[in-house]
């Protein structure tokens, strides 16, 4: 029937070469999003062929079909909830036997499936003779021949997908024998299930007495919801489980695994001719350099210091052109708008605001093209291996080291593109532990604060201030990373079981995509949420307005200035006594009275306050608040000899109001990736609370612990 | 039962045969899910710097474990 929609699911391995298929089959036609509720990435595209509009979904890469893991717990659900038309199954020839394992659960499942041997080229250069025909008659699977990176075979293989969809509509389980005793132990279990009609069709009993006897969370769970089943299965699945283990010194789930490998083992010896001894790849030569116990670290560090200086050089350029252009844009602005709110509105709100979002593009697509390079070419695994040792002391995971870098691990990152490199993380708790502690590294907007505060009372130390500064931003990191993996974060670590994948040359045409998708979601998630609360911190900052008579008063002291530099001094104190006026100055004045222990006035609560907006506003307001006008972050002398000579200042308010600003509450664009990258509001949340207490009380140790030594 | 090493044990470039997965549950599923079954020979490729994780070679792919994973492997060296 020709017309018919078709949709189709694309499984695999992770490196199995998936992403390239699906990048060429939909080229650049593909939506990116979430799936519900969870932050797997979801993937899909739309084609046509011979009249049939074709839905790919890409599924996320996973080595097998359990629920262990939220990416196969994602893929499973998805294929036995929106029962896709067909699945195909993208498979590394030159890694064959591994892969055919995600395969054989397809077959378990019973999903119409096609299976396309992808990088033929790579196992023919390995002296891999694969015959695909008698393959596909020993799976009894259509198998296609491919190679996704030169979109060899692609044709083919979504033609297969489309007959087999159309030609085998049912779900056909595979009955794999696992030996005498988990077969008996299946047959009972399945008996059990007759007359109780699986509210989960098209799903087999045997599949789900399976994943039954295989400690299936999941499925356990479904099935103890189901009223007709629950209570009598789960004593029998107990019973069986506790036998086989008796009988075979292992668990069901162990010796079910064994079979499902000898099944494939047995095919592969057939279909496969291995026509030279396994001998050292081109990839396992490199690895003997660049992993080499010595030299490895010192290229690592290379490496990372690179991507570092690459990232920041590379966006330097494009992110002035946007600072002009919104420089421009406000200029347009205050031209052409009359004064008052509206103006104030749309310059300080809207422009700053959408400028602000904009003006981190740049840096984040630089540092996504960096890790797609690594990605691609397999150096991040290495990364992971090198350093596993070292960050897992902290519940950390050796990926974390490349967020934490870019976040400010070298002085002047940025958190926003930091929190989103964590992405590369596998593990839940890990990942979650980097987002919420690289905000600390000392980023490229703390530093104007620094050079603020150490150019007025550190000038002779400056180099070591600022050296001492970044190892305290790591180890605050790190214990901070701890303690949550020792409470909020609790658990076992997941398993570290990684595939070192062989060294690869990225695709441009992939790198592309790869960083224009994650840029684009960016932008388009994360800016929303970042205008909002940029037009919130402008009306913070402007609201309430003076009252008419002082307004008045003001304005008729402006109009007696007698000289351009007196009315120039005159608008500063203005600024400085709207400021006060304003909610966050209110805010500042009520939180005096917690912030007196770390030695903190009012005008520093408002730069605080401020801050929040991004790190580098402590500085801008700190001059309003001390009436020197609105100050350029870039040059701070006159704001430094002024606080050098101030009362109440001394060298340690200055270092408490350092590391105060180092760990206080991450800028709210971080908030809102940190939204964004874990699909909610909660941990947002608790990182604006957690940092602004740890905060709070490290700069209070500080300064009185400093007081009673008799520095302050 | 025969005494048979663990993967941690083994020294880099020896082969050895998988015997024993002596671990359940998640841990146990993911070795299992990499190919790791008794029987399967493989080749220690390497360590990390510090000696931990350990890098193997098996059914033609890399692949890097903890030693405290590799505790829950047992396997018998092949005869140099």
């Amino acid at each position: 029937m020709p017309g018919e929609k078709v949709t189709i699911a694309l499984a695999g391995n992770p490196n199995s070469g998936k992403t390239s298929m699906f990048n060429a089959i939909t080229g650049a036609r593909q939506h990116v999003g979430n799936y519900p509720g969870v932050t797997v990435e979801k993937k899909w595209g739309q084609v046509s062929l011979g009249g049939h509009d074709l839905e790919i979904v890409d599924l996320p890469g996973t080595y097998s079909l359990t629920a262990y893991s939220m990416e196969e717990l994602v893929a499973r659900d998805y294929i036995i909830k929106q029962k896709p038309d067909v699945v195909i199954d993208v498979v590394d020839a030159a890694n064959l036997e591994r892969n055919l394992y995600l395969a054989v659960q397809f077959m378990e499942l019973g999903v119409p499936l096609v299976i396309a041997l992808n990088m033929m080229d790579v196992a023919e250069s390995r002296g891999l003779n694969i015959d695909p025909e008698k393959l596909s008659r020993l799976m009894g699977v259509p198998v296609v021949c491919t190679v996704a990176r030169k979109g060899k075979g692609v044709k083919q293989l979504l033609g297969e997908a489309v007959e087999t969809a159309l030609s085998q509509k049912q779900w056909r389980p595979l009955e794999l024998s696992y030996g005498p005793d988990v077969d008996q132990a299946l047959l009972e279990l399945t008996g059990k299930f007759n007359g109780n009609s699986l509210a989960w069709s098209p799903l087999g009993a045997r599949w789900v007495s399976l994943k039954l006897l295989e400690n299936d969370a999941e499925v356990q769970k479904q099935v103890s919801q189901d009223p007709g089943l629950a209570g009598h299965m789960e004593p029998l699945r107990q019973k069986l489980s506790d036998h086989l283990r008796r009988t075979m010194d292992d668990d069901p789930e162990g010796v079910i695994a064994d079979y499902r490998y000898g099944f494939i083992g047995g095919i592969y010896r057939q279909a496969v001719q291995e026509t030279r001894a396994q001998r050292l790849e081109l990839s396992d030569k490199i690895d003997k350099v660049l992993t080499n116990r010595l030299v490895g670290p010192l290229i690592l560090l290379a490496v990372l210091y690179g991507i570092y200086q690459f990232v920041f050089w590379a966006s330097e350029m494009p992110v002035g052109w946007l600072e002009e252009l919104f420089g421009w844009l406000g200029g347009v602005a205050e031209a052409g708008i009359p004064d008052g709110f509206v103006k104030s509105l749309v310059i300080s709100g809207i422009i700053d605001g959408v400028g602000g979002v904009l003006g981190f593009v740049p840096l984040i697509m630089f540092m996504f093209f960096t890790i797609a390079i690594l990605e691609d070419t397999g150096y991040l695994a290495r990364v992971a291996y090198l350093l596993d040792r070292v960050l897992r002391n902290f519940g950390l995971h050796g990926n974390s080291v490349m967020a934490m870098i870019v976040s400010g691990g070298i002085s002047g990152g940025c958190a926003v593109p930091g929190v989103m490199a964590a992405r590369t993380l596998r593990d839940p708790k890990a990942r979650l532990a980097t987002i919420l502690t690289v905000p600390m590294m000392n980023c490229g907007a703390k530093l104007p604060v620094y050079a603020l505060l150490i150019g007025a009372f550190f000038a002779a130390r400056e180099a070591q201030m600022l050296f001492a500064l970044t190892l305290i931003s790591w180890g605050m990191a790190l214990i901070a990373a701890r303690v949550l993996r020792w409470t909020v974060l609790k658990g076992e670590t997941s398993p570290f079981v990684m595939e070192l994948p062989p060294y690869r040359l990225p695709t441009l045409r992939g790198l592309l995509i790869h960083t224009w998708e994650r840029t684009w979601q960016y932008i388009k998630k994360a800016g929303t949420v970042i205008l909002g609360i940029s037009i919130l911190m402008w009306a913070l900052m402007s609201f309430p307005t003076l009252p008419e008579d002082r307004a008045a008063a003001w304005d008729a002291k402006a109009g007696a200035a007698a000289t351009e530099e007196l009315r120039q001094e005159i608008e500063y104190k203005r600024g400085q006594d709207q400021l006060a006026y304003s909610v966050a100055g209110r805010m500042g004045r009520t939180l005096h009275y917690i912030t007196a222990p770390l030695g903190f006035d009012w005008r520093t609560n408002v730069a605080l306050v401020g801050g929040f907006a991004a790190k580098e506003v402590v500085v801008s307001t700190l001059g309003t608040a001390y009436s020197l006008g609105e100050l350029d972050p870039e040059d701070t002398v006159g704001l430094s000899e002024r606080l050098a000579k101030e009362p109440g200042w001394n060298p340690l308010k200055a270092f408490a109001l350092m590391l105060f600003v180092m760990i206080y509450a991450p800028c709210f664009v971080t908030v809102a990736v940190i939204r964004n990258e874990t699909g909610g509001w909660k941990w947002p949340l608790f990182s604006v609370a957690y940092t602004t207490v740890a905060a709070y009380v490290l700069a209070i140790l500080v300064y009185q612990g400093g007081k009673l030594l008799g520095l302050g | 039962m025969e005494n048979f090493e663990t993967l941690r044990m083994m020294q880099v470039g020896q082969r050895a045969v998988i015997k024993k997965i002596t671990v359940g549950g998640e841990m146990g599923r993911r070795i299992r899910d990499m190919g790791m079954v008794p029987g399967t020979v493989f080749t220690v490729m390497g360590r990390a710097p510090l000696k931990d994780p350990v890098e193997i070679k098996l059914k033609g792919y890399n692949l890097t474990l903890r030693n405290n994973e590799a505790d829950n492997i047992l396997v018998q060296a092949e005869e140099a």
